[in-house]
């Protein structure tokens, strides 16, 4: 089974900390990872290549500096890897980012595409499900679980209040949610031969026939972001210090009913 | 001309859920703002009567595709629907619910008619003066907000986070107009095939649901101390909540975790229980109505997000608060 | 290594053992210490990521990278454990570096490749009752009686004999020899006559398995004997420069961690209306010791690239082992200092550091040893 994982390097956003002072966030000397949901992608893919035989091929879009993320999942035991990385790119919103990721996986073969139900930078879950419908592929996403059986997978797919289990015939993207699999660790042996591998960059002039200029980058991208600001931080309360138990009880339950509570 | 504001109106079961009727609500006031109407789109199979209950909630036209195809939510069929109702009515605005069935639609949609979509939001507007949608939403873990808007392609649309927006109270004398639309489906649409459906009320804990949370972080001690934890939540009608650490120390389940890498929760009391308050955490709760901390450290970072902060030891003041509700 | 950077291998293989580290071992650390038991499951993941098989050749089973990576592992997990890092350190530089190095190709095959591949796991048996920096006091003594040797005597401290497979074990062959007469044996766990007693209770690595070893008249194949007859206290020795380097990144990892601990706190803790972090006392401590740090891990890596480019590292690993033990002793003990009352606690994981860094100080040669080793080299008689 031909399996390509798409993967997003993401500022890890548990290390992003509030200046105190100004109420910004400080992004400096935040480290890059691997977007979760799709590191848990790659071990699903992994275990399903463990399962029918086959090959792990990772995309990425990104820039240069993407590289590194791409070999931290090759070290996990990934097969190969495609950075799709160009001027001509940024800027994009989802709809351009899916566009020019399709255009990318078009030049590859493939039976089963896993991605990241979301990204935790953006949190919009909407790059997967347009990847697939400019594939022209069925898409099955919140995905917990993942077989294969025969030309099929049988996928687990999770609602709110129930869940689903599907049959989705290859061709198909299959969104993965992080609970799907815990992420193995890349091997130290994996680590040399990641950085023995070539990784293939394909930028506009490598996908130009297989992609509409209008509809890349910042001018094709139909979402603009007009305004971004910090969220106003709840601000401290009262703050019972010494208090005996007794009081502090007193106090909760004072709160309590001040708020309609109980 | 593109015009009226749309909203998908999700139904599972043929139950209309509570996010449907927060999203009509939310339209009526767009609509007005841009002088056109509240148009709901109902898909589903034997759902037509149920039509009623969107206009009774500020529905100003109910467009229903009733067929046997969209008995249970698979992708390609309701997004054929939606893509032919777009292609016909041409709406101005189409607004999803950002539950696990609109954010797996909207983005299929959005790539097939070629249009922006706008994920999670959690306020709208429509700016005085050019008119268009004023979508903001959080980004980077809830640590920024961002306003986003449509310029050029149509529809405006957006899922929207589920219980943000104010439902209007019904109105039973309210009337509106129920439009059938036929969409021709070929087997071939049903490119899936739903091997089983299971429910699972109670099974998944959801934080995101309870209106009052009792969170536990390292500070509590022990695993044990959750049951006392859940004793008081149950008092209070709510559920028990964690922070990331003792997640991670395998000391209850992740789906109780809020914050960063957990869930967002807000509801009307959270109750911080020997948590720190690490901005990963904070993110996670710092929209909750009220919050009430306890924590040994007077220094904790938890307290500067708190309306109440309790310096002192979880382990004793708990049991006592207990008791305190019990006598009551 | 070019400059003092790190390469993109180096950096990835960071990122293994740091993540493996904080995830792994941290939260496990704490309650290895209070039980004084070790985890074996954490020296089970860590075979199978290959980091017990850092600096072997992949066609013998090992990882295929180099001692360079290997101390930037045994730092890594010497920050949140300095019983792991311990372990992970006599199982590769100790008992696999020398089967390894010294051992027939039978024994290699039988021995050294489960061990690189971290199939086993391996001790080194030196140290005895009497016989501590002075090895030539060996009362262990094998004698050959045909095609065999019968082992007689004991050892004690022997880091990872509760859960080795493979032991490395010294004993005298020809007493009158002196140092010239000890000779080296590859011991398999579960041969009659050999038991591993009781762990002996400790100040700190409390978590690490340090057992005393019994021989009883055990028959030991001629085939294990590992070098020549005599040469076991050469092996040693040498085997014990290369083990240096892991200690003294041991050592570095305490001070590093610490370090960290403290400064995460200083930043929430709050006296007289400040968090401490703001005051100038705690600001200067705390770089002090972190340049302090720094230069002892370059010690550490210049040991470490020494002994990749097949330098001599006798020198170079006692200077590291000197300074770096010697640094997180001064390191955990003034972050213990800054913490107050909560760093003598054991809520939080600082005294268990500064518990942790005295044995730096002492196991696989003590600074006094190492000072005999860079004076000697001075040639200061």
């Amino acid at each position: 089974m031909k399996i390509v994982v798409c993967i997003k390097q993401v500022p890890d956003t548990a290390e992003v900390k509030l200046d105190p002072k100004t109420n910004t966030l400080i992004r400096d000397g935040v480290p890059s990872i691997i977007n979760p949901d799709d590191k848990a992608g790659i071990e699903v893919a992994l275990r399903l290549k463990e399962q029918v035989g086959g090959t792990v091929t990772l995309v990425c879009m990104g820039p240069p500096q993407a590289d590194v993320a791409l070999r931290e999942a090759l070290a996990m035991g990934c097969d190969d890897a495609v950075l799709i990385s160009g001027r001509e790119f940024g800027g994009s919103d989802t709809l351009a980012t899916s566009t020019i990721i399709a255009a990318g996986i078009k030049t590859l073969d493939y039976d089963v595409i896993i991605t990241g139900r979301q990204a935790i930078d953006g949190d919009t879950a909407q790059v997967g499900p347009q990847i697939a419908e400019h594939l022209g592929i069925p898409q099955v996403s919140y995905a917990e679980e993942l077989t294969a059986d025969g030309d099929s997978l049988i996928v687990k797919r999770q609602f709110e209040d129930r869940y689903q289990k599907i049959r989705v015939k290859t061709p198909c993207l299959i969104t993965a949610l992080s609970e799907i699999a815990e992420p193995r660790y890349m091997t130290v042996g994996g680590t040399i031969d990641a950085y023995a591998k070539e990784i293939k960059v394909l930028g506009f002039e490598e996908l130009k026939d297989k992609l509409n200029p209008e509809h890349i980058g910042l001018k094709g991208s139909p979402t603009n972001v007009v305004k971004s600001f910090t969220k106003q931080a709840k601000g401290a309360g009262e703050v019972l210090k010494d208090a005996s138990a007794d009081d502090a009880v007193k106090a909760i339950i004072a709160k309590m009913e001040e708020k309609h509570i109980i | 001309m593109s015009k009226d504001v749309y909203v998908l109106a999700e139904q599972r079961d043929g139950n209309i859920q509570k996010v449907a009727f927060e999203l009509v609500g939310e339209a009526t006031k767009l609509a007005k703002d841009l002088n056109e109407q509240v148009v709901a789109i109902l898909l589903g199979d034997g759902v037509t009567a149920k039509a009623e209950e969107l206009i009774q909630h500020g529905a100003d036209k109910v467009i229903v595709v009733d067929d046997p195809m969209l008995a249970k939510y698979a992708t390609e069929p309701y997004a054929k629907a939606i893509t032919a109702i777009i292609k016909e009515f041409d709406p101005e605005i189409v607004l999803y619910g950002a539950t696990s069935i609109g954010r797996d639609l909207a983005p299929r949609v959005s790539a097939r008619v070629h249009t922006g979509l706008t994920a999670d939001c959690t306020k709208l507007e429509i700016a005085e003066d050019t008119k268009l949608l004023n979508m903001t939403r959080p980004a980077f873990g809830g640590n920024i907000m961002a306003t986003i808007v449509c310029k050029n392609h149509r529809p405006q649309m957006a899922t929207v986070r589920p219980g943000v927006m104010a439902a209007l109270a019904a109105d039973t004398a309210r009337k509106g107009e129920v439009v059938p639309f036929k969409v021709e489906f070929t087997p071939a649409d049903m490119n899936i095939e739903i091997i089983e459906e299971v429910k699972e009320t109670k099974k998944i804990v959801d934080v995101t649901e309870a209106k009052v949370l009792v969170s536990g972080g390292r500070g509590i001690g022990s695993p044990e101390f959750f049951n006392t934890l859940k004793e008081l939540a149950d008092l209070l009608g709510g559920e028990v909540a964690a922070s990331r650490a003792v997640v991670d120390a395998g000391w209850i389940g992740k789906e109780y975790q809020v914050g960063q890498t957990g869930k967002t929760v807000r509801p009307n009391l959270y109750i911080a229980c020997g948590i720190s308050g690490a901005i990963q955490h904070v993110a996670g709760m710092e929209s909750s109505e009220v919050v009430i901390s306890i924590n040994k450290n007077d220094g904790a970072a938890i307290f500067d997000v708190s309306d109440l902060g309790i310096v002192g030891d979880v382990k004793t003041i708990i049991p006592k608060l207990i008791e305190a509700l019990k006598k009551r | 290594m070019v400059g003092f950077n790190l390469s993109k291998e180096h950096l990835l293989q960071q990122q293994l053992y740091r993540k493996f580290a904080e995830t792994e071992v941290k939260p496990k650390a704490a309650d290895m210490d209070e039980a004084e038991k070790y985890d074996v499951s954490i020296m089970d993941k860590m075979a199978k990521f290959g980091m017990l098989s850092i600096p072997f050749p992949k066609e013998d089973g090992g990882a295929g990278a180099d001692t360079l990576s290997y101390v930037l592992c045994i730092e890594e997990l010497a920050k949140v454990d300095a019983s792991t890092a311990t372990a992970c350190s006599v199982h590769t530089s100790l008992c696999t570096t020398a089967i390894g190095r010294f051992g027939t190709p039978e024994q290699k095959e039988k021995y050294y490749k489960p061990l690189a591949s971290g199939k086993k796991y391996g001790c080194f048996g030196l140290t005895e009752p009497n016989a501590g920096t002075d090895a030539a006091g060996q009362q262990t003594v094998a004698v050959k009686e045909g095609d065999h040797y019968v082992l007689n005597g004991a050892k004690i401290f022997i880091t990872n004999s509760g859960f080795s497979d493979i032991f490395l074990v010294f004993a005298m062959t020809d007493k009158s020899k002196g140092t010239k007469g000890i000779s080296a044996f590859i011991l398999e766990k579960g041969m009659p006559g050999f038991t591993i007693g009781k762990d002996i209770p400790r100040m700190g690595i409390r978590a690490a398995s340090n057992c005393e070893l019994a021989f009883e008249n055990v028959i030991v194949p001629a085939e294990n004997l590992m070098g020549r007859e005599g040469e076991g206290f050469k092996i040693a020795m040498q085997t014990l420069d290369g083990g240096r380097i892991g200690v003294a990144a041991i050592a570095l990892g305490i001070a590093q961690g610490a370090i960290n601990e403290t400064v995460k706190y200083v930043g929430e803790r709050k006296q007289f209306g400040k968090r401490i972090a703001q005051f100038q006392n705690t600001q200067f401590k705390l770089a002090e010791l972190q340049a302090k740090v720094d230069a002892a891990r370059l010690l550490v890596w210049r040991a470490a690239c020494a002994k990749d480019n097949h330098d001599p590292i006798s020198v170079p690993a006692a200077m590291a082992k000197l300074v770096c033990s010697d640094v997180a002793n001064e390191t955990t003990r003034t972050c213990v200092q800054l913490f107050g009352g909560y760093g003598y606690s054991r809520e939080y994981p600082v005294e268990r550091m500064m518990r942790d860094a005295k044995i730096t100080e002492i196991y696989e040669g003590t600074s006094e040893v190492q000072k005999m080793v860079i004076s000697g080299a001075m040639k200061i008689k």
